[in-house]
């Protein structure tokens, strides 16, 4: 499990206009890359200070590849993160607030409690 | 000493600032209805004639990340910009530039501190919609200095409930022993009962209505006791998943005061989240 790195994944795309548009055309692409070149770029840090040990499980990375958002919840990422990425590559295809509501909908059989985002 | 002339907590919905700007077919039905009650909410503020604003909020993983993450953090800086990419991207809220009151940030540091709340310090602040959408709805003109001070009500581990209501008390007693003669406004976001990017998002409704009429009539009655025996940081999961931002109106209930009723009270029901909004006026009403 690295929720961190899922949360990590979701935030520094998100920021990126141009990365969020990599990952919605070319989702197994863009995560290749971004695994090889940012997941262990220190954030707020000089290119210099890398961190060495951070890689996505198996799951995590398909998740990602495949654009699978429950998936990830079940996964432990963080929600908010998700949500505001997929809403930022989505929302555009569908009619006002109908993104929205047929995200939760595709989580209808996920129950309490919810899994833990705690990183 | 600086007056403490209001208390204000309210809810930090991103959707106003384009609903209450839509005209035409873009404008939803319920703009108008919402628009009257922000502008009666403004005047409690407006009536109050204050001179600083102490803003509570939280970032939404903006600038604060899982790498440091500080559990309470106070802005001190001459300038906050605000806004971020993905506000402007999903909200269309505007980029702005809001004054920072140093003095009393200092101070608010420094008493804080002394005070046993160990509280973390930017000098770099890009605040973000829980900060601004309160300026858009009060003080549109965001005309006046600022002290930010955010909370973590959002990547656990977070403070329990309880540290929320004392900080927010230990907020009134440094703004109130500051040495100046400044009237401040302490203003606080949060949210009643949400849900993001899980099964109960974006419904007819927040996803617990039941515990947002109880949270309001905690809040309206400042009942911190009754408040502080129903919610915990495991308890909150269950109205909705982001319901932790409710700790934020905890935050208020201690800065009014224990039993204090508030001066003003509104809701607005909306689909996705009920909207609240509360006015104390510890000199007085104003009005």
């Amino acid at each position: 499990m690295s929720k961190y790195l899922l949360d990590k994944f979701l935030f520094t795309v998100d920021r990126d206009p141009e990365l969020t548009e990599r990952y919605r055309v070319d989702p197994a692409g863009l995560v290749g890359w971004w695994e090889a070149e940012l997941a262990n770029s220190l954030l707020n840090c000089t290119t210099a200070e890398r961190t060495t040990w951070l890689s996505f499980t198996d799951e995590e990375r398909r998740a990602l590849r495949e654009h699978d958002h429950v998936a990830l919840f079940t996964l432990g990422a963080h929600p908010f993160l998700t949500l505001t990425l997929f809403i930022a590559m989505f929302e555009r295809d569908h009619g006002p607030m109908e993104y929205q509501r047929a995200y939760g909908k595709a989580m209808e059989h996920v129950t309490m409690p919810y899994p833990d985002i705690t990183t | 000493m600086a007056e403490l002339v209001a208390v204000i907590a309210s809810t930090h919905h991103p959707f106003y600032h384009r609903a209450s700007t839509a005209t035409g077919a873009d404008r939803p039905p319920f703009a108008d209805e919402w628009v009257a009650k922000i502008e009666r909410f403004r005047a409690t503020l407006t009536a109050a004639a204050p001179d600083v604003l102490v803003m509570v909020g939280s970032d939404h993983f903006h600038q604060l990340w899982l790498d440091n993450m500080p559990q309470f953090l106070v802005g001190k800086a001459p300038f906050f910009d605000a806004n971020w990419h993905n506000e402007e991207r999903e909200f269309g809220l505007p980029r702005m530039t809001l004054r920072g009151e140093e003095e009393l940030a200092a101070h608010i540091l420094r008493d804080g501190l002394d005070r046993d709340f160990d509280l973390a310090f930017s000098n770099e602040l890009r605040i973000d919609h829980s900060i601004t959408c309160p300026i858009i709805t009060l003080r549109p003109e965001a005309d006046l200095p600022i002290v930010p001070v955010y909370t973590n009500i959002f990547a656990p581990p977070m403070p329990q409930p309880k540290r929320f209501v004392q900080l927010g008390r230990a907020l009134r007693e440094m703004v109130e022993s500051w040495d100046s003669d400044k009237r401040v406004a302490i203003i606080g976001t949060g949210h009643l009962s949400l849900e993001l990017g899980g099964p109960r998002q974006f419904g007819e409704t927040g996803p617990d209505p039941e515990f947002d009429r109880k949270a309001v009539e905690w809040i309206a009655n400042g009942d911190i006791d009754g408040c502080l025996a129903e919610v915990s940081l495991e308890s909150l999961h269950h109205p909705g998943n982001a319901t932790h931002g409710f700790m934020d109106f905890m935050l208020m209930m201690g800065a009014a005061g224990a039993g204090a009723k508030a001066d003003h009270v509104d809701t607005l029901d909306l689909f996705h989240t009920m909207e609240a909004y509360f006015t104390w006026y510890p000199q007085g009403d104003p009005r």
